[in-house]
């Protein structure tokens, strides 16, 4: 996994509450087997006029001016500026691929589903959270703003403003270690195979109908 | 000892061992597997020269993208194809058990799994699916994982989670005639919000709770993830072990004796503390429609479409009006005015035997409206297909107008060819009414079995209460 620690990225409002990972990217791109190529359908059904199917050259399809992933002031961003429950329904770790692979490393709100937030973080995207009147804050003065840049500090858990503002946030310890280091769960965990052994050893004796 | 809620024995029952900062490895019984959240894990796995920890602690099935008409002719779909024969390749190589498009047995994985007695009371059950949470019926601890997590059990047996926030959902009372499982769902959604429930596992409990079927009780905990919460669970009881008795994957003779006794243990103890109770009375519960883009923009049936002016959080106020404008709906129109297009019955959430009783009964003997082109019963796997048939019940529904289909996830997601056109609204039984989530540009109303039945009989929801 990739290793993050400091972000100095352009920020891209989504102004809606509750997007939920079908939004991220619709079914009809999870009949892939692949990991990667999803950034070009992320948000496939707000940010094209026609309706997309896999395999299509997203380059020549028509645009919905309106969303911001279209807007010239937008383009490059990597840190994506969002409302509550971002990341709801589904469990499909295609959104936050579609997300990595479009270029996003960080996403900011005020709280996520917990399944996709989990996901975020085995793909080296940070999701943080801030309070709701931060998230205001940070919403309007992106809106105001073209070329509007955060600096995100993944060791200081601070988010810096342009104006010099520092927004702190929480992250489990945990979690920061392994995405400060890059770290691979599975490596890590098999780290412990004799703990496991033991462990289902004793679980199978005691329901050995399992 | 301290008292436990379930989910605290649950928990306790398979932590391998735990982080400072409280992340534990968590020890994990079933895996269940589905053709589109697992080939980036078999993938994974195989890229990086690991081995399959338990083959025994999984089972597979191709649920979303298998066609529910002309099975003969398989799947024309070719990367549709390409996604259920590369889960078909890696179950056979690496020794998983899989049923297979034609077997009898296959079916929605949610279906499958308990159908076959392959989650009992006291696992652990994950699986790529966020309705995971449906087997916490049975006294499980169960929640649904992303790919790269499937990978981690499929090489470790294990997951790095940590412990959520307790919640007790109680529900006193008798339910009134033609109020369901899914009404009580909805009505919960409604009232916590689709975020209510995040951070939380809940526990299902009450009288009205223990008074549920197995299938009801699935059909509760399959939407706790509407809620917001990973995981929702029931506990166990005679209900949960007369379902299980003699099913393939349950445990017989010696074993079965040693594992009822267990099984009993499984209920919070008396005094068991919750960081959160919220208390329902079950007879005031009504039939519910969904008027929205998001299951917590729900109303009774003899409600009507809330009008977004009168809502004073502004976020909860645009989010009202996109929905409304998305669902072509007006503010204060009464539900019951609502015309439909289209019927889904089926999904995860009502594709067992019980609610294709409950639909076939509201049908019998009726007629599809004229307005509705297309109501489509897809039973949640072959098996439930089989004991629908044995009972006449696709005779009942053929003879009204429904189609019957065989067994997948179907309009629940519109993977396949079952799929709404841009406008056409629909009354569904699955469990997301998101936009497009049924088809791009397509509208769902979610309802129970018996009202998407009654609906399509008369063209437009209708109280059946
Ligand atoms: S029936 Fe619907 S919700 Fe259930 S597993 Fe299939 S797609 Fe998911």
């Amino acid at each position: 996994m990739r290793k993050f620690t400091l972000l100095d990225g352009l920020v891209l409002p989504l102004d809606r509450a509750n997007v939920d990972t079908d939004a991220i990217i619709p079914k009809q791109f999870l009949k892939s087997i692949s990991r990667s190529g999803f950034g070009p359908y992320a948000f496939d059904e707000w940010r094209y006029l026609d309706h997309g199917e896999p395999g299509m050259d997203c380059s020549k399809r028509p645009l919905n001016p309106e969303f911001s992933m279209n807007q010239a002031r937008y383009q490059g961003a990597q840190i994506l500026l969002a409302r509550e429950n971002f990341g709801c329904g589904s469990s499909r770790e295609h959104a936050p691929w579609a997300l990595e692979d479009f270029g996003f490393a960080v996403i900011i709100a005020p709280s996520y589903a917990d399944i996709f937030f989990n996901n975020c973080f085995k793909n080296g995207l940070l999701p943080i959270r801030l309070p709701e009147d931060q998230v205001d804050a940070l919403f309007k003065e992106v809106e105001a703003k073209p070329g509007y840049r955060l600096v995100v500090d993944l060791e200081a858990q601070t988010i810096r403003t342009p104006a010099g503002v520092a927004y702190k946030f929480e992250i489990e310890a945990f979690r920061k270690h392994c995405l400060l280091n890059g770290l691979d769960d599975i490596g890590l965990t098999l780290q412990h195979v004799e703990a496991i052994k033991t462990f289902e050893t004793k679980h199978r004796a005691a329901q050995p109908w399992l | 000892m301290n008292a436990q809620t379930l989910y605290d024995k649950l928990w306790n029952s398979h932590v391998v061992r735990q982080e400072a900062d409280g992340t534990a490895l968590i020890y994990i019984d079933r895996h269940l597997v589905h053709e589109v959240t697992s080939p980036q894990a078999f993938e994974g796995l195989k890229l990086s020269g690991r081995k399959l920890w338990r083959s025994a602690s999984m089972l597979a099935v191709a649920d979303h993208n298998v066609p529910t008409a002309n099975r003969a002719a398989g799947i024309t779909d070719p990367i549709a194809r390409l996604q259920v024969e590369t889960l078909n390749n890696n179950c056979a190589e690496l020794g998983v058990t899989e049923f297979r498009m034609n077997d009898v047995r296959q079916g929605v994985v949610h279906v499958m799994g308990p159908e076959q007695g392959a989650t009992l009371p006291g696992m652990t059950v994950v699986c790529g699916d966020s309705h995971t949470s449906t087997h916490g019926a049975f006294g499980a601890l169960a929640f649904g994982i992303g790919t790269s997590e499937v990978e981690h059990v499929m090489a470790t047996q294990c997951l790095l989670i940590k412990k959520s926030r307790a919640m007790q959902v109680r529900v006193e009372g008798d339910l009134r005639k033609g109020v369901t499982a899914k009404d009580i769902a909805l009505a919960v959604i409604g009232q916590i919000g689709t975020a209510g429930g995040t951070g939380y596992a809940i526990e299902f409990a009450g009288s009205a709770i223990r008074k549920l079927s197995m299938e009801g009780r699935m059909t509760l905990c399959n939407m706790a993830i509407e809620a917001g919460a990973r995981a929702g669970m029931i506990a166990a009881d005679d209900t949960t072990i007369s379902y299980l008795k003699g099913r393939p994957f349950a445990p017989q003779g010696e074993l079965w004796e040693q594992a009822v006794a267990y099984w009993k243990t499984l209920h919070s103890d008396a005094g068991a503390v919750y960081d959160c109770v919220i208390d329902f009375d079950a007879a005031k519960i009504k039939p519910q429609v969904t008027w929205g883009t998001s299951p917590e923009m729900v109303v009774p049936v003899d409600g009507r479409v809330p009008d977004p002016a009168l809502m004073s959080d502004p976020v909860k106020r645009e989010g009202a009006e996109r929905a409304l404008q998305y669902m072509g709906l007006t503010a204060n129109t009464p539900m019951t005015e609502i015309y439909i297009d289209k019927v889904f019955i089926g999904s995860c959430t009502n594709g067992r035997i019980e609610d294709m009783r409950a639909a076939a009964a509201v049908a019998a003997g009726k007629k599809v409206a004229k307005n509705v082109q297309l109501a489509l019963v897809v039973p949640g796997s072959g098996l439930v297909k089989q004991q629908a048939e044995l009972e006449g019940l696709d005779k009942i529904f053929t003879a009204a107008g429904f189609e019957w289909r065989d067994a997948g996830c179907s309009m629940c997601l519109a993977m396949n060819a079952d799929r709404l056109s841009q406008a056409e609204r629909c009354a569904s039984t699955s469990n997301r009414n998101f936009e497009g989530r049924q088809g791009p540009g397509g509208r769902t109303h979610l309802v129970s079995p018996e009202m998407a039945a009654a609906a399509a009989i008369a063209g437009h929801f209708v109280d059946v209460s």
